[in-house]
Parts: structure tokens; C-alpha cells; sequence
């Protein structure tokens, strides 16, 4: 069994949690405020994932980038991918903030979304 | 001289928090200035999330977050709003004058909430010692030109100071592709929130050193080099310690300030959590530096709501 | 290839002001600089006090031209349409043994022929300079010092001079120069340029430059000095030039106002042999903040915004202006230490002089432009008169530089007086030498500049080639560096 602390970053409070595992699996978390911990806890020993925030090129806009994310959290591993996906995107037609700009990006369950409007 | 009921200076979270606030609390006339082309403020290049969990109990980036006062301020027609109008003088009679293109504008207003937000301590503030080439940057300017320009400042970045911006940044640079070489904290621990630490430094590898800081910057055109000393908790360097970190690029990011030249320069003050001109009030990390965007909101909701009063009791 | 009358090697303030100078006169001139833009040598970090004259050995050359400059600069600053501001200065004494100093000085002073100097007494002191430090026991007052923009000064003449038939190159770097029976060669990093006359203005490097011709009888070193820019808000810290009593090698940590607003205190004086460390340093700072604070004690660490570090041209104690007649045509202007900037409208009457005995014909011109139309800057006009000129023009309103109040306008206007780079655009405008040091400004200004100059972000520098802003642009991989 190993134990592991890590510094929950649901929300700015940043608990501290105390997490035993065995097998990559959790038994025990202690430390968190909120159940928010737990999970975190959990996806961060079996599963770590983000959110990713980046900005895509627009052509023929009044903005030069757009800021977008993924709307649910993907694999860490799969960061640097996702970055070189999203450097050969070009948004050409006005969007709103939330507006998917790719479904089911990488194939990872996941949608790529504006996060600002863009005319 | 074009007189108005309440003007607020600054359209970022807290200026429109307050003139949403003020509007909620009977005011019917209000104009918003902001210096920018859009509304938003700094948010706009945080495209980083984390902003909105006590205020909307959702987690956002900083463009939802001031989108989502943005639509509401443009739902609202009592409060107009003036793009790219930059305030340059105010009196403690509440006259402000602002420049915009192609107009010189002068208004007495009933009241007046200065919302102008806050600016980034520069390297020339902490005094670091070296050449001066091109290649430094405060973090705020480096997220802009990535995040607005789609420009990229530099290749290998050492980060001076581990301000939220700062740890944002090294993340920013990371997923770029750029190398980050090292974060230099003269304090022996993290300025930023410990989820910044985790998420922006540790996902990242990128190595930090607290009780350091940088005692040279080397370069004669462009940044080549800075050399990094150990300190003690007085800050005094300890010898022997020197080592050198090769990079292009240096980022500053060691805390902010607010900006508030033009109530200064009108001879009043900032007396507690009010101004000593009646009816010239102050919001947001212009009255004082918030770590959440989310306090400022709910500061400025307050202040607009006494703005609003000060004026129904007029 | 062409053959010029005259070809003068820098165009710092020296090299500026002699081309100008020259200008009114049927000569065709060439001025080359080796940097991307003129007055990014010595002239860049010049203080811009426009000295009295005091401080310089009653003998001296540099004294002479010093007195003489101080009258001609109030001519020279109205007709090229820059403020030229008569602050005065004060040299403040602290005890009886430096008010014997100060007497003799001013004696010194006087037989150069400095107008206008008395000693004043601690009363006045506390009237008319009230931060200055209480201990301060009397001053040598010296109405006619004053200030001005050092760098405004070079690119007004500059532009005076260009107006009047002066070429200039950039970017041309002399790297051998050769002396024919009739002309000198001058093979630069830009192409050969052939002169029947060479002047020499190229400050720290002006042993090179005479090197070249194989007169070595004098060795240039820079002497580095440190300067802390402050707030504006500070504008009003002191009324006058404030200086101490002057050392052997300086004349001191001074407190000093400067045409753009801010106070500026400094500079060190240290002796070196890097005629590129352009460096600060921690001791530098602590220097200063502690003599500055001897005059005033008001001087606060916070207000400090910027900071930089020049080198003075030195050779021995006085300037070196000599025709060398062993190479016909060549003149030597080196070692133009302080009060170098003062002295250079003397300067220049002085090389046509040399210039007129070495056998150059000097006939004027038929008509010599000698007005230029004042730039304008917001920061310096009332707000009423703002409000016309966005009237006239709109972009007058459309600030891109917030802290100092700078519009895109005068940033286009800038440019097209020949601003290539960021430090050019900042030199002629103040923008981005505000509290915030372009944060915020910075991306708008490279927009504007890639503009206007057609040039891609990735190229746009700070102050020349290798001092690139970017690395990248999103938009187009081509604009990779």
C-alpha cells in the first residue's frame, strides 16, 4: 500500500488530502472538505484528468484567436496531443461562447467549445 | 457640460458588476467607459479556468465568466457604454473628462464608481540588475500576446515571481511547446493558490526554486541568460550559490497594483473602504488586490448598490 | 558612386548638430550611423540638462563651448519647435568647507562668463527648493541652466538637416576607411561612401573610427552612469536642477527634472573599459538612492519606474576638436563627455570653422529651412486643446499608451518621422516609459508599427537587429523566426 498527499484544485481552497492506495486503486482519502476531494482523489490516482484551455486562429473575425476548452476533463496524457489538434484549427463563421467547434474531439468523449463569443 | 446620473470608469468584471448592481438599485442613467475595444477587461485573456466557483457555483474561464456580465449588461439599455474611451481627468467635484476617437468628452456625474482595475509590478519595481534587451516581459503582456495576439514571445522562459499569473503562464508556455527552465520565488513558498502549483507546475515538471532570486540578467540584444542566487529569509544572497539558467525569454510576475492615478492625481484618497470625496467610490482590484474575480464581483455589487443610494439620497 | 563634400561618422547629438549645422551651406553631406536608429549611442542616455557652464575649469574647451551652447540651444530648440525649459540649478552646500567651494566655483564660473549666478542663502533655499534636505547651509544658483529632450533634440535636427539636403544612412557601420589623394573611402557595412571630408562623431567609438586613419594619440573609455527614472506623479519633487558639489571624475548624483516630467536621479560615475555594458547594478541603485536622499530626502525607492545606464566618451579631462592636418580633411570630435550635450551647437560652429580653414568652401545657401513644425504631444498640451486636435483628427483621441497619454496618431507620426523600432517609438513619444512600461501598450504599438511599415510582428525589435520582441506568430508559419 502507498500513501500519497496531494493538493486538491477543484476550487481555490486547495485542500490538502491524505490518499492510501494499493494498486492504483484508492482505499482511503482523508483531508478533503467536500466530496469534490474524493473524486479528484481518485480520478488523480487512477485517472488523472484536466480541463484544457487553449485559443484556435480565426480567420475573416474580429477577434485574431478565440479562447476555447473542452467541456469535460481529458486524460493528462493526452495534453500535448489535443495542443497540436488544436493548433491546425481555423474558426471561419461567428460563434458563441459554448458553441462546439469540434464534437467528440480525438475521439475521447469530449467536445471542443468556444468559451468567448467570436462575429 | 453633459451631465449624467452615475459614471463608472472600467468595464471590466467589477465595472460591470457595479453598473448592473447600480441599475438593479433604481439608477437609470449610466454610462460605462472602458479603455478597451471590447468589455471584459483583463478576463479576456485568462482563458484559464477557475473563475466563477462561489459566484455562479460553476467553474469558468475568465472570457464565460465576463461573458456572461457582458450579455447582461447589454440587456440592460439604461446603461450605456462607451468602447475605447480612455478617462484621463477627474475632479473631486465627480467631472471626468475622457478621450475617445474623434471625441474629447467632459461629464458631471451624480456619482462616480472607479472600477480601472489593477497593473503588474514591472522588473524595473524589484530592481533586477543586468542588461536591459528585449525578451523581458510581465506576465500580463505575455498572456496577452499569446492568448489575444496569437503571438510567442519566447522559447525558453524562466518565470520570476510565482503569482497566480506567473504559474498560469508557466502552463501557458508549456502547452505551447516552449521550454519552461525554472520559476525564481525570493519567498520560500508559492504566491499563487496551491491548485496553481499542482496544475501549472507540477503536471508540467517545471522546476522551482524558492529562497532565490535573479541576480543578473545577461544579454546584450536579446535575453541570453540569467544568473540565480540562493537567499536567506532576510533575502540577503548566501555565496557560493550562483548557478546560471540559459534562456530567451524572462517573465515577471511579483504581484499587482492598483491603479489609482486618477483619483490620486484629483487630490482624493482612499480612506478605509470608501473615498474622502462623497459620491466618488472605488471597486474591484482598484480599491484593493483580490485573489478571486469572484470577490471582486460581489465588492462591486455592493459598491454600486451604495453608489445607488448615494444618489437616491441627493 | 557619389562623391560627398563632407561625410560624418555618428549621428548622435554631435554628429546631428554639425550635419545640420553644415546644411545651410551648398555642401552635399552624408551622415552615417552604425545603429538602426539615430541618438541609440551615447545620446540615448543623456540626462538633457542644458548646463550653465559651471563645473568646468575656467581654461577649458569644453567650458567655452559649454557657455556658448547653453545661449544657442534657446535658438536652435525654438526654431526645430522643441521646449527647451530654463529650470535653473542649485549647487547645494552642507558646510562652511564646501560654501569655500562653492565661492570658487562660482569665481571659475564666472570668468567663463556663466550670467546670472549668485550664492543663495537658506532662507531662500526654503522658499524656493522646500523638499531640498534642511541641512543645507546655501547654494550656488544658476538661472540659465535648463532641460531638454536629449533624444527629441538629435531626430529634430535630424530631421532640420534632412530637410535641407543631408543624407542619412542607418544601419551603415564604418569598418575601414581609406584616404585617396583626393577623397577618403569609407567602406561600411552598407556600401562604400567617398568624402573630400571626414568628420568624426562617433563617441565611444571614435578611437576606432581615427584608428582606421592611423591616429592613435588618443584612447576612449566609457565612464558608466546609472540613472532611476520616477513616477510623474513626482514632477513636482524639486523646482530646480539640484547638484552637489562636484567630484574629480563627475559632477555628482543629482536630482534632476526632465523635459518629459518625471525626475530622474542619478548618475554614478564608473570608470570601465566595456564600451557595450549598458548594465545595472544593485550598488548603482543604492548609490544613488543614498546620495539623491542627501539632497532630498523625499526621494522614495517606490516611485522609481525605470532605470538605465549610459557611458560618457572620455579622453583626458577636455574635448578633443581638431582638424589633423597630417590627414587633410579629417576631423577629430571625440571624447565629448559632459557637457557634451550643451556644448554640441557650439560644437558644430566649431567644425564649420575647422572645416571653413581646412579649405572646404563654405557658401550659403540660397535658401536654408532652418523651422520645423513642432511634433505634438498630448502630454504636453491642455486638454483643451486636445479636444480640437481630435476634432481635426480623430485618432488624436485613439490612446494607445495610457500611462503616458500617447495616441495612435502620434505613434503614426512617429513612425513616419522614422521610428523602426519599439525603443524609437518610445524615445520620440514616451510611450511605454510610463508606471506600467508597456504592458499594456507594447502588442498595439508592434501592430501599428508592423503597419505602417509593412514589416512582419516577428521582425519588429526593440532596437535593432537580434533584439526581436517575438518568436512566433500564430497566423503564419512563414512568420517564423
Amino acid at each position: 500500500m502507498i500513501s500519497k498527499k496531494l493538493t486538491c484544485i477543484e476550487c481555490p481552497e486547495g485542500c490538502r488530502l491524505t490518499i492510501d492506495a494499493e494498486n492504483s486503486k484508492v482505499i482511503k482519502i482523508t483531508g478533503n472538505k467536500c466530496p469534490k476531494g474524493e473524486s479528484y482523489a481518485v480520478a488523480e490516482i487512477e485517472n488523472p484528468v484536466r480541463i484544457l484551455t487553449s485559443t484556435v486562429l480565426c480567420q475573416g473575425l474580429s477577434l485574431k484567436m478565440l479562447s476555447v476548452r473542452t467541456d469535460k476533463p481529458i486524460s493528462k496524457s493526452m495534453i500535448f496531443e489535443a495542443m497540436k489538434e488544436i493548433k491546425k484549427i481555423k474558426v471561419k463563421k461567428s460563434l458563441n461562447a459554448g458553441d462546439i467547434i469540434v464534437k467528440d474531439f480525438l475521439r475521447l468523449g469530449v467536445n471542443l467549445i468556444a468559451t468567448r463569443k467570436a462575429e | 457640460m453633459i451631465k449624467r446620473d452615475l459614471v463608472i470608469v472600467g468595464g471590466g468584471p467589477s465595472g460591470m458588476a457595479a453598473a448592473i448592481s447600480a441599475h438593479e438599485n433604481g439608477v437609470k442613467d449610466i454610462l460605462l467607459i472602458e479603455r478597451d475595444q471590447y468589455l471584459g477587461g483583463i478576463l479576456n485573456q485568462c482563458v484559464h479556468t477557475g473563475f466563477g466557483i462561489n459566484y455562479f457555483k460553476e467553474i469558468l474561464t475568465g472570457p464565460e465568466y465576463a461573458g456572461r456580465f457582458i450579455e447582461k449588461v447589454k440587456s440592460i439599455p439604461d446603461i450605456e457604454v462607451s468602447l475605447k474611451s480612455l478617462a484621463v481627468r477627474l475632479t473631486n467635484d465627480k467631472t471626468i473628462t475622457f478621450l475617445k476617437p474623434g471625441k474629447l468628452e467632459t461629464i458631471k456625474a451624480k456619482a462616480l464608481v472607479m472600477a480601472t482595475g489593477c497593473r503588474e509590478k514591472t522588473r524595473e519595481m524589484i530592481h533586477i540588475p543586468g542588461t536591459r534587451p528585449a525578451g523581458v516581459f510581465s506576465a500580463g503582456l505575455a498572456q496577452k500576446l499569446i492568448n489575444i495576439e496569437g503571438l510567442l514571445p519566447g522559447r525558453e522562459v524562466v518565470i520570476v515571481g510565482s503569482g497566480d499569473i506567473g504559474l498560469i503562464m508557466a502552463r501557458r508556455f508549456a502547452l505551447e511547446g516552449a521550454k519552461v527552465k525554472a520559476i525564481i520565488e525570493i519567498q520560500k513558498e508559492s504566491r499563487g493558490l496551491l491548485r496553481n502549483m499542482v496544475q501549472c507546475v507540477e503536471d508540467f515538471d517545471i522546476p522551482v526554486y524558492f529562497n532565490h532570486k535573479i541576480s543578473w540578467i545577461y544579454g546584450k540584444d536579446r535575453v541570453e541568460k540569467v544568473s540565480v542566487v540562493k537567499v536567506d529569509n532576510d533575502f540577503n544572497e548566501i555565496p557560493g550559490t550562483l548557478f546560471e539558467i540559459k534562456c530567451d525569454t524572462i517573465l515577471v510576475s511579483v504581484g499587482l497594483i492598483p491603479e489609482n492615478e486618477l483619483i490620486e492625481m484629483a487630490g482624493v484618497s482612499i480612506e478605509g473602504d470608501r473615498t474622502s470625496a462623497p459620491g466618488i467610490f472605488v471597486c474591484g482590484n482598484s480599491f484593493k488586490i483580490y485573489d478571486m474575480v469572484d470577490s471582486a464581483t460581489e465588492d462591486s455589487m455592493l459598491t454600486g448598490k451604495l453608489a445607488a443610494e448615494y444618489i437616491r439620497n441627493l | 558612386m557619389k562623391l560627398y563634400d563632407v561625410a560624418i561618422i555618428g549621428a548622435g547629438v554631435i554628429g546631428t548638430s554639425i550635419a545640420r549645422e553644415l546644411s545651410r551651406y551648398r555642401l552635399n553631406i552624408a551622415l552615417l550611423e552604425k545603429e538602426e536608429e539615430l541618438a541609440f549611442g551615447v545620446s540615448k542616455s543623456n540626462s538633457g540638462i542644458i548646463h550653465p557652464g559651471t563645473q568646468n575649469p575656467p581654461d577649458s574647451l569644453k567650458g567655452k563651448l559649454c557657455v556658448q551652447g547653453n545661449f544657442l540651444i534657446r535658438k536652435i530648440s525654438k526654431e526645430l519647435g522643441l521646449d527647451f525649459k530654463e529650470a535653473g540649478e542649485l549647487i547645494v552646500s552642507f558646510n562652511e568647507g564646501e560654501t569655500k567651494e562653492l565661492l570658487r566655483l562660482k569665481e571659475e564660473a564666472e570668468i567663463l562668463g556663466v550670467p546670472g549666478l549668485r550664492i543663495v542663502d537658506k532662507a531662500w533655499l526654503r522658499q524656493h527648493e522646500p523638499n531640498l534636505n534642511s541641512e543645507a547651509v546655501c547654494g550656488l544658483y544658476a538661472p540659465t541652466a535648463g532641460i531638454i529632450s536629449p533624444y527629441r533634440l538629435v531626430y529634430a535636427l535630424a530631421e532640420n538637416a534632412v530637410r535641407n539636403g543631408v543624407e542619412i544612412y542607418a544601419e551603415t557601420k564604418a569598418v575601414n576607411i581609406a584616404r585617396s589623394d583626393k577623397y577618403f573611402e569609407i567602406d561600411t557595412s552598407g556600401g562604400m561612401y567617398r568624402a573630400r571630408y571626414l568628420i568624426n562623431a562617433a563617441g565611444l567609438f571614435a578611437d576606432d573610427i581615427s584608428g582606421m586613419l592611423g591616429i592613435c594619440d588618443f584612447k576612449i573609455k566609457p565612464r558608466k552612469g546609472e540613472e532611476f527614472i520616477l513616477d510623474k506623479k513626482k514632477e513636482n519633487l524639486a523646482k530646480h536642477l539640484i547638484f552637489p558639489l562636484p567630484s574629480k571624475t563627475s559632477k555628482g548624483v543629482l536630482i534632476i527634472k526632465t523635459a518629459d516630467g518625471n525626475p530622474m536621479i542619478g548618475p554614478t560615475a564608473e570608470e570601465g573599459e566595456d564600451k557595450e555594458d549598458l548594465s545595472t547594478s544593485e550598488a548603482g541603485l543604492n548609490k544613488v538612492l543614498m546620495s539623491a536622499r542627501r539632497l532630498i530626502p523625499a526621494v522614495d525607492e517606490k516611485d522609481i519606474i525605470a532605470y538605465f545606464a549610459g557611458l560618457r566618451p572620455w579622453s583626458g579631462n577636455d574635448f578633443i576638436i581638431r582638424h589633423e592636418t597630417k590627414t587633410h580633411g579629417f576631423i577629430n570630435v571625440a571624447g565629448i563627455q559632459s557637457p557634451g550635450l550643451t556644448a554640441s551647437p557650439a560644437i558644430a560652429l566649431m567644425v564649420c570653422n575647422i572645416l571653413n580653414k581646412a579649405g572646404l568652401g563654405l557658401k550659403r545657401k540660397f535658401i536654408f529651412r532652418s523651422h520645423r513644425k513642432k511634433t505634438i504631444h498630448l502630454f504636453e498640451i491642455p486638454l483643451s486643446k486636445t479636444k480640437d486636435l481630435i476634432k481635426r483628427d480623430h485618432s488624436y483621441g485613439d490612446i494607445v499608451c495610457r500611462c503616458e497619454m500617447v495616441s495612435a496618431k502620434e505613434i503614426r507620426d512617429a513612425i513616419k518621422a522614422g521610428a523602426r523600432t519599439m525603443d524609437g517609438i518610445k524615445f520620440r513619444t514616451r510611450s511605454q516609459a510610463g508606471r506600467c512600461h508597456g504592458s499594456f501598450c507594447t502588442t498595439r504599438i508592434m501592430k501599428i508599427l508592423s503597419e505602417e511599415t509593412k514589416t512582419p510582428l516577428v521582425e519588429i525589435t526593440k532596437r535593432g537587429k537580434g533584439s526581436e520582441i517575438i518568436k512566433e506568430n500564430r497566423s503564419t508559419e512563414r512568420e517564423r523566426v
